[in-house]
């Protein structure tokens, strides 16, 4: 199965193993990752679950929607190119052992 | 309170308001016990997917945690199956089912709400089902599996959101409201009825002005019969036709309740050392300027951040703006602020585009804002509600009018109150 791995701010990281298709959003909250809040429970209302993404996954992201794009826009922690809602990812082949760093903030 | 007492914070009810309350305290550095009674059987969850993606046909069938499996222990929080059945407030003491008691320096009262009950002939049953729990949701997901036709009854959130739910599984799907309009005591007209709208596009018979008269059971399944006198076959019915606050134990305990425990703006009810926070709470309303008690998983964070401030000694007024979400199918609306139906609308956008929003003024100033499949116009209006912003409604109309701009150039300088 393929394995995410959250990296904190305190360079802390955790390995978490996820079935195909599960979100990273729920894949942290589910194992209890420090950071990720999920507070709209993957809707992509409350930007609560922001993370960067490694720059050797970028390219196998799927597309930023309208609506994440504007929820990137209100995180708590700095937007930059690496920003993604962590709902709106969900794990695919390509994505298999994805590293991605979690902001100090979040809410 | 007794000198040799420890410092202990005892939180009735462990959904988003009462762990909000139990982390937020750890955050604001409170070193005293924390317990929280969890009388439900699951590992504390998050509700909305419930009526959403836990109900999709290809659904992971597990719940969203609200924290990780080792958040509770990790900040030295217990978390203690049970349920209390009475509160002395004067000996501080919670009395829980099992017969024991525990003292408390901080009492939370975080008890939801329940769904009403259908006050029609055979609401009760089987295959008759309300949505609020894990359990409920279980069943339900079972029910969808095996049904081919699908009766709710109330066009509210929750029923429309099943709605969508089931008719994406493509199962035949009838939804009678009594009101004239869905959702109408929460959106204005065009919003409402530009769900009714999409809803029947996509194939729900939407049937409004029409309530349930009675429920029977005809052969293997049920016949729902309306208020006209129509009758619907059905192998699934749901009902959600509203929730009440769960005051009971707050009431029994001697604390005043008008459709919610009644708590100041620092979420502190009469008795000492005793809050209230969430769907539970009727809470002094900073924005409107009366008691209101909401249903939305902002409202029960930012109270449980609240409450904790205030246990920590830290008194300020609770003027948090509300704000909520309901996703119907891949119908998303947003609402920012809370609006009265005598506000005055005004249309931003197309809704032949399928995305608008609505802002609503009252006297002339923002009071809320419904968006539909409008992102940047909800976050601006959760910037600009509350905030005592004067708009016309002709700037509104203006073509070259965003929500956003206004919101970026009205931040940046300082506004009155
Ligand atoms: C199906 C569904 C979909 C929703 N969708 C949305 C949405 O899309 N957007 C949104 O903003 N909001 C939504 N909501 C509303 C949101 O989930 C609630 O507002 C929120 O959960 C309220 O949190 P709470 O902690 O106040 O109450 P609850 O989550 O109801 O938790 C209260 C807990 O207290 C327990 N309790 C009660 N009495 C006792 C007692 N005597 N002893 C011990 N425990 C007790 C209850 O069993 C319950 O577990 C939805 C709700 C439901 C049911
Ligand atoms: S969980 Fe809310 S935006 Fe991702």
């Amino acid at each position: 199965m393929p394995t995410i791995t959250f990296t904190q701010s305190t360079g802390e990281a955790a390995e978490i193993t996820v079935e195909e298709g599960t979100s990273l959003m729920r894949a942290a909250v589910t194992n209890g990752i420090e950071g990720i809040v999920g507070e709209c429970g993957g809707q992509a209302m409350c930007a609560t679950c922001h993370i960067y993404v490694r720059p050797e996954f970028a390219g196998q992201l799927p597309e930023v929607s309208d609506d994440e794009d504007e929820m990137l826009d209100c995180t708590t922690a700095e937007r930059t190119h690496a920003s993604r809602l962590g709902c709106q990812i969900k794990m695919s082949g390509p994505l298999a052992n994805i590293v991605v760093d979690v902001p100090s903030d979040q809410v | 309170m007794a000198t040799n007492m420890v410092e202990r914070t005892f939180i009735i009810g462990a959904g988003q308001a009462g762990v909000q309350v139990a982390d937020s305290l750890r955050a604001e550095g409170y070193a005293g016990e924390i317990t929280i009674l969890n009388d439900e059987a699951a590992f504390p969850y998050q509700r909305p997917p419930l009526s959403k993606d836990y109900l999709a046909a290809d659904s992971a069938g597990t719940a969203l945690p609200l924290r990780g499996p080792d958040f509770f222990a990790s900040k030295d929080i217990t978390l203690r199956p049970g349920a209390a059945v009475a509160v002395d407030t004067a000996a501080r003491r919670v009395t829980l089912a099992d017969g024991s008691t525990l003292g408390y320096t901080h009492l939370v009262f975080a008890t939801g709400a329940a769904n009403r009950q259908l006050p029609c002939p055979g609401a009760s049953l089987p295959g008759v089902h309300a949505l609020r729990t894990l359990d409920d949701a279980q069943n339900l997901q079972a029910a969808l599996a095996n049904a081919q036709r699908v009766v709710v009854i109330g066009a509210g959130f929750i029923g429309l959101e099943f709605a969508a739910a089931a008719r994406s599984r493509e199962l035949e799907v009838t939804v009678l409201e009594f009101a004239p309009r869905p959702m109408g005591r929460a959106l204005s007209a065009t919003s409402s009825e530009w769900f009714a709208t999409r809803h029947r596009d996509e194939g729900i018979d939407l049937r409004l002005n029409e309530g349930v008269a009675s429920i029977e059971r005809a052969g293997n399944g049920l016949v729902v019969e309306s208020t006209t006198g129509d009758r619907y076959p059905a192998d699934l019915v749901l009902y959600g036709v509203g929730v009440a606050p769960r005051t009971e134990l707050a009431e029994a305990a001697g604390l005043a309740t008008d459709n919610g425990i009644l708590v100041d703006s620092g979420l502190r009810t009469a008795a000492d050392g005793v809050l209230a926070v969430g769907d539970c709470a009727s809470f002094p309303n900073a924005h409107t300027g009366s008691r209101t008690r909401l249903e939305s998983v902002q409202n029960a964070t930012d109270h449980g951040r609240h409450a904790a401030r205030s246990i920590m000694g830290h008194h300020t007024d609770y003027a948090e703006t509300p704000w909520f979400w309901s996703t119907q199918g891949n119908l998303r609306l947003q609402i920012a602020g809370i609006s009265h139906p005598d506000d005055l609308p005004v249309l931003l956008g197309d809704p032949a585009s399928g995305k608008f929003s609505i802002a609503l003024l009252r006297d002339g100033v923002l009071v809320a804002v419904e968006s539909v499949n409008s992102a940047a116009d909800h976050i601006a209006a959760r910037k600009l509600v509350g905030r005592g912003i004067a708009l016309d409604p002709a700037t509104l109309t203006d073509p070259g009018f965003s929500l956003k701009a206004l919101a970026k150039t009205s931040l940046a300088v300082s506004i009155p109150a």
